[in-house]
């Protein structure tokens, strides 16, 4: 089970959280707040696991992130995961991004925060992966953005009109 | 109406969307929780309005100030408004909103179940999967309850899209409403087969995460995943299936063999796992700085593998010492830690210092409290694991503990204290050494102590002054120690520290009192001893802690008595001793089973009759509730019979408590199974003083010692034992002008001797003589391939550690009890420093013990039968023998049911003097190739009759040599096989005869012609490795008869 997703920048600042165990408002940005001091304070070339959040942490839970340029992707999930999968699953996120976005940057997630949610979850589900394969996830996200802007131009046509 | 919808629009033109919201958010740094605050006023006045759009508009930016730490639980019931919208665009922001802030106890989800379920049931496949989609993230009990069905239907759904979510989904569902699991497994366990593969996936998924929490009810699947697993190329699937399968597998052992057979090239978790270890090992050796990233990736992930591997084959883990350690130095936390885990299985006794030297330098380069803490129970983790088994000199480890004391701000001040304790109670030899460590610690206790109070190493100060205490006979300078308790600085410290310091205090006061008054010149240094006590002692009777008060008060009033005494000249050291007289032996958990029940004694008596309806009673309960209303009699005849119940189950409740208590005590003899009996007080343990003193006085620092000097210590010991042994060696070898296996080799693990012993002993009882017999049983053993087994049994020919107690006479019955463990054990050297070592060789051994036979199992080929004869050669009753030798990784002691892998058998006997008789056991065995010797305990009791003086409990060591050879021979048939077996005794040969099982991959054919002193055997075996140590073993045989 994947515990939560968080992505923040360079300086903590959380671009996204998405917790699949509640949690309340101050609980989540303090994990945020942890988790990031734990993350950045690691250098560039270790690895991408880490253990020993106190919060969203427990023995059983581990982080796995990765860091690209301005923004750190972490993962924390518990022991029923392999760690490789998951680094994968980051990648595949990333790169989804990057596709939907058109050469992803810090500036996209931050202004379109409920599209990277939409992403996130045709891949992730109550915690679980749903889909791991790029094209398919893409190919549904399209779909409902279509379907969102046939809707958008029959709703906004008839108040022009107005 | 127009007009207002008109005005709705144009203000929408004038609404911040998200993104507006953002960029806002960013141009106001300054003030951003201002700025937020009138955003969120704003968002107020757009849900008040009825357009859809600008209420989705506004639950749009309520999620991301969400993100931001906002609590928006307010605006819960426009979010369902927004979720029932009819346009998808709308119904997604709703559905999004609501499953990044919707719980279990938002009360507005119960509005939510009928849109739901519309939703699952709509035309439109995105509309089913946003609900899905949220529903997973925000699903209670009662939504499960109610949906189930639904989303079980849409299991079967046209679009893989939608079958996969409710694939998924129905995992939560589960959690949540576990009742739906039996209806919609069958459903769940076809998905396994379905065409889609991401559908395929997520049942595979769940199905994983299921059998994460009770594997055993889905074993039935295994055939299918094994299907599954040979068939899926997605590595998601194979992933989860092989988790799965390293669930199931300890299940199910043939599971295992069955996933190895045919898929060598895909993945037995296990394999898997060596690979990835094997990875890691290239990368480690390679050590390229350029792709260290992922190279440190692989090193955690092989560091991780081999830590589970660990668990099941330590052999193979511990040939990579090297490398684990390298990792220690590695610059990644994350995989320190993990090394750090792995050491824990490769210490021994060579080179536990060597690794605890680097994990001090680790603690004392350590960033973070974290890790430093880590390391701090990691090196208390190795040193103190299986009683201590790798230490070997205790003044090192005294040392390591006192140096940990010098960390800052680590929470397991505890630990070490209670290692302090441990250590100083059950090694003796340890006393003198470790009350000067400790002495010292008390002086400097304002280092440890220093600037936060609230430091948990000042909790070794209350092991350092206990042990003072206690074992105060072995101080050099007891005033100066009693004056460091007394500073008054002490009366900082936490109260449960104090209460020790204080009680403590008395005890020095008493061996201070004991060394002065031996010399009469020295009574004025008495008086001065009692007046320091007077003057600083009300500090400690203000303490607002109830227990210093308590004892400060006592101890104060007592010694002020002793004053008025000293005053006359009265000497009164030998009184005040007897306040702690008494000597300290550890107990083991299981020594109180060992006390016989005095006849006549019924422990299952009641002492006190429990307050049944007696008539007094119930007379004075009518008296009282006389002059009441009628009720009252009908009340008090209700009462009655629950009074007893309620009594009855009170004395359980306190007696369940007396015993956590107990259990918690470290001078309390732990619950033992045999519950009844434990009410048996044991004498040994109730005179052992816990007291505490406080001195105050300006002490001098001496040095702190310095581990690192035993390090070298014990390496030049350890030369001078091999060369001795060497020496021993050659004249045993030029006596015997033969040469025995066990010395060629290279020097051993157990051929390093511990310079002390720990009183561990698991039989150990108060009061009692104890000594330790070694032996050893070598042997090799049967495979499940019905091989013949070969075995060689072999004493340990080396000298033998005893271990010996005072033994008390309490004058009590006309049986002292004595209490002999026989251990296996490595040979030690007879030295000064080991109180252990008996010196004296008047008795031999009260047992003999004798391996006369091993045997397959016939039916099981991978069980041995041994059989052993014990002998009891002493003029006294032996009895409660119990037997055990610890698992090795090839071999282990079948055990009843439910007996833990520690616990030793009972051997169904008893023996009277000159009585021998035969006791077997049952040990499994996973390989036979390689000859084995085995390590066993045996304990005993021996009752010795009361004239007996405490001198004669000196049992030396007589040391049996039993080895067994066993070899094979054919009879004429050439399948069936007799199995020679001869047995070297001290001084007799045995030849025994078997008939071994039927079918054997082994054949020798060996004439023993005797005539001609001859033999020539002629043998045939599939496994080259087991017919060489056959053979070997044979040639030995023969070259020694």
């Amino acid at each position: 089970m994947i515990k939560a997703i968080l992505i923040f920048n360079n300086h903590g600042k959380p671009r996204l959280s998405k917790f699949y165990e509640h949690y309340s408002e101050d609980t989540e940005q303090q994990i945020i707040r942890e988790t990031f001091h734990l993350v950045s304070k690691r250098d560039e070339n270790v690895c991408n696991f880490l253990e020993g959040g106190m919060l969203i942490g427990g023995s059983e839970n581990k982080l796995i992130y990765r860091h690209y340029a301005t923004l750190y992707f972490v993962f924390c999930v518990d022991s029923s995961e392999s760690e490789l999968g998951i680094l994968d699953l980051i990648q595949v996120f990333v790169e989804t991004l990057d596709k939907c976005f058109e050469n992803v940057c810090e500036l996209d997630l931050i202004f379109h925060v409920d599209k990277v949610h939409n992403i996130l979850a045709e891949m992730v589900m109550g915690g679980m992966v749903l889909e791991t394969n790029m094209n398919e996830i893409i190919t549904q996200v399209d779909a409902q953005n279509k379907m969102e802007k046939s809707e958008t131009f029959i709703f906004q046509s008839p108040r022009q009109d107005r | 109406m127009a007009l207002k919808i008109v005005k709705g629009s144009i203000d929408r033109m004038f609404d911040k969307n998200l993104q507006d919201l953002v960029r806002g958010i960013r141009n106001h740094k300054e003030d951003e929780a201002k700025y937020i605050s009138t955003c969120i006023d704003e968002i107020k006045q757009e849900l008040k309005q009825d357009n859809i759009a600008v209420k989705s508009n506004a639950v749009c930016k309520l999620t991301y100030l969400q993100m931001l730490g906002y609590d928006v639980s307010w605006a819960a019931f426009n979010i369902v408004e927004v979720m029932s919208s009819s346009k998808f665009t709308y119904k997604r922001i709703g559905y999004l909103a609501a499953s990044q802030c919707f719980h279990e106890s938002t009360d507005v989800i119960m509005l939510t179940t009928n849109q739901i379920r519309k939703d699952l049931s709509s035309p439109n496949q995105y509309d089913t999967g946003v609900a899905l989609t949220g529903l997973s993230c925000f699903v209670t009990p009662d939504l499960a309850r109610d949906l189930a069905n639904d989303i079980m239907t849409l299991m079967s759904h046209t679009k893989p899209y939608i079958r996969k979510k409710a694939v998924l989904i129905m995992y939560k569902v589960f959690l949540k409403y576990p009742e739906s699991l039996r209806p919609a497994f069958p459903r769940m366990k076809e998905k396994l087969e379905d065409p889609d593969p991401g559908v395929q996936s997520a049942a595979v998924n769940v199905i994983c995460e299921l059998a994460r929490r009770n594997p055993k009810n889905y074993l039935s699947l295994a055939p299918l995943f094994f299907k599954l697993m040979t068939s899926s190329t997605n590595n998601w699937v194979l992933i989860k299936i092989i988790k799965l399968f390293g669930a199931l597998t300890p299940l199910e052992p043939r599971l295992g063999k069955k996933l190895i057979e045919p898929l060598t090239n895909l993945i037995h978790s296990r394999i898997l796992l060596c690979l990835s270890s094997v990875a890691v090992l290239i990368s480690l050796s390679s050590g390229m700085p350029n792709h260290s990233a992922s190279i440190q990736v692989m090193k955690y992930l092989g560091l991780l593998a081999m830590s589970k591997i660990l668990k099941t084959h330590p052999k193979s883990v511990q040939s990579h010492k090297d490398l684990i350690l390298q990792c220690l130095d590695d610059k990644d936390e994350s995989i320190r830690l993990r090394a750090l885990d792995l050491l824990y299985g490769m210490v021994s006794k060579k080179n536990l210092m060597e690794i605890v030297k680097k994990l001090m330098l680790h603690v004392d380069k350590a960033e973070g409290t974290t890790y430093r803490d880590e390391l701090l129970t990691k090196i208390i983790d190795i040193c103190s694991q299986s009683n201590y088994q790798y230490i070997t000199n205790f003044e090192w480890y005294i040392s390591i503990l006192v140096e940990l004391t010098r960390l800052e701000g680590t929470r397991h001040g505890h630990l070490i204290a209670s290692q302090m304790l441990d250590v100083a109670i059950r090694v003796k030899a340890i006393r003198a050494f470790a009350v000067a460590q400790m002495a010292t610690l008390l002086d400097n206790a304002h280092l440890l102590t220093g600037n936060t109070q609230h430091n948990g190493i000042c909790e070794v100060l209350y092991a350092a002054a206990w042990i003072c205490g206690e074992f105060s006979e072995h101080l050099e300078d007891p005033m100066a120690t009693l004056e460091a308790m007394l500073r008054p600085k002490v009366a900082t410290l936490p109260g449960h520290i104090q209460a020790v310091y204080v009680q403590n205090a008395a005890k020095l006061f008493s061996t201070v009192l004991r060394g002065q008054e031996g010399a009469p010149a020295d009574s004025k240094v008495a008086q001065e001893t009692s007046q320091l006590l007077i003057d600083r002692l009300p500090v400690f009777v203000q303490s607002a802690n109830l227990e210093v008060q308590e004892r400060a008060s006592c101890i104060l009033q007592l010694v002020k008595y002793i004053q008025k005494l000293q005053q006359k000249d009265v000497e009164v050291a030998e009184e005040v001793t007897a306040l702690f007289a008494g000597e300290l032996n550890p107990v083991a958990p299981k020594a109180q089973k060992k006390v016989p029940v005095p006849e006549g004694l019924d422990l299952d008596a009641w002492i006190n009759e429990p307050p049944s309806g007696s008539e007094s009673e119930d007379e004075g309960r009518k008296t009282k509730t006389k002059g009441k209303a009628v009720f009252a009699k009908e009340e008090s005849r209700h009462t009655k019979p629950r009074y007893t119940e309620v009594d009855e189950k009170e004395l359980a409740k306190r007696r369940e408590v007396r015993k956590a208590e107990q259990a918690n005590n470290p001078f309390y003899i732990k619950a033992s199974p045999s519950s009844q009996k434990v009410y048996q007080e044991a004498v040994g343990v109730e005179h052992i003083p816990v007291v505490q003193i406080d001195l105050s006085v300006p002490l001098k620092v001496p040095g702190m010692p310095m581990s690192d000097q035993y390090v070298k210590q014990e390496e030049e010991r350890r030369e001078k034992n091999k060369a001795d042994r060497k020496k021993k060696d050659k004249k045993k070898r030029r006596e015997k002008g033969r040469q025995r296996r066990g010395d060629s080799g290279p020097e051993s693990e157990e051929d390093i001797t511990p310079a002390h012993m720990v009183d561990i002993v698991t039989e150990e009882m108060p009061e009692t003589a104890l000594y330790t017999i070694p032996c050893l049983f070598p042997s090799q053993k049967s495979s499940k391939h019905k091989k013949k087994k070969q075995k060689k049994e072999e004493k340990d020919k080396k000298k033998k550690k005893h271990q010996h107690h005072h033994h008390h006479s309490d004058g009590a019955g006309d049986e002292s009890v004595q209490n002999g463990t026989v251990e296996e054990e490595e040979p030690l050297p007879v030295s000064k420093q080991s109180p252990f070592i008996l010196s004296t060789q008047s008795n031999p051994c009260p047992l003999d013990i004798q391996v006369c036979d091993i045997q397959g199992n016939l039916h099981d080929g991978s069980q041995v039968v041994v059989s052993v004869i014990f002998e009891n050669k002493c003029d006294s009753f032996i009895k409660s023998m119990e037997f055990n030798v610890m698992d090795s990784l090839n071999s282990k002691l079948q055990r009843p049911e439910g007996a833990g892998p520690h616990d030793s058998l009972t051997v169904p006997f008893q023996l009277p003097p000159g009585i021998s008789n035969e006791a077997r056991f049952i040990f499994s065995m996973q390989s036979i190739v390689m000859p084995q010797k085995l390590k066993g305990t045996l304990t005993f009791i021996v009752k010795v009759s009361w004239s007996c003086s405490p001198q004669s409990t000196h049992i030396p060591h007589y040391p049996n040599q039993i080895e067994v050879y066993l070899s094979r021979v054919p009879n004429t048939t050439g399948v069936d096989l007799t199995i020679k077996c001869l047995l070297t005794g001290s001084n007799q040969q045995y030849l025994l005869l078997r008939h071994p099982c039927n079918i054997c991959p082994l054949c020798m054919c060996p004439c023993p012609s005797q005539a001609d002193q001859t033999v020539s055997i002629d043998a045939k075996c599939d496994e080259p490795g087991l017919l060489g140590n056959v053979l070997d073993e044979i040639k030995l045989t023969f070259s020694q008869c």
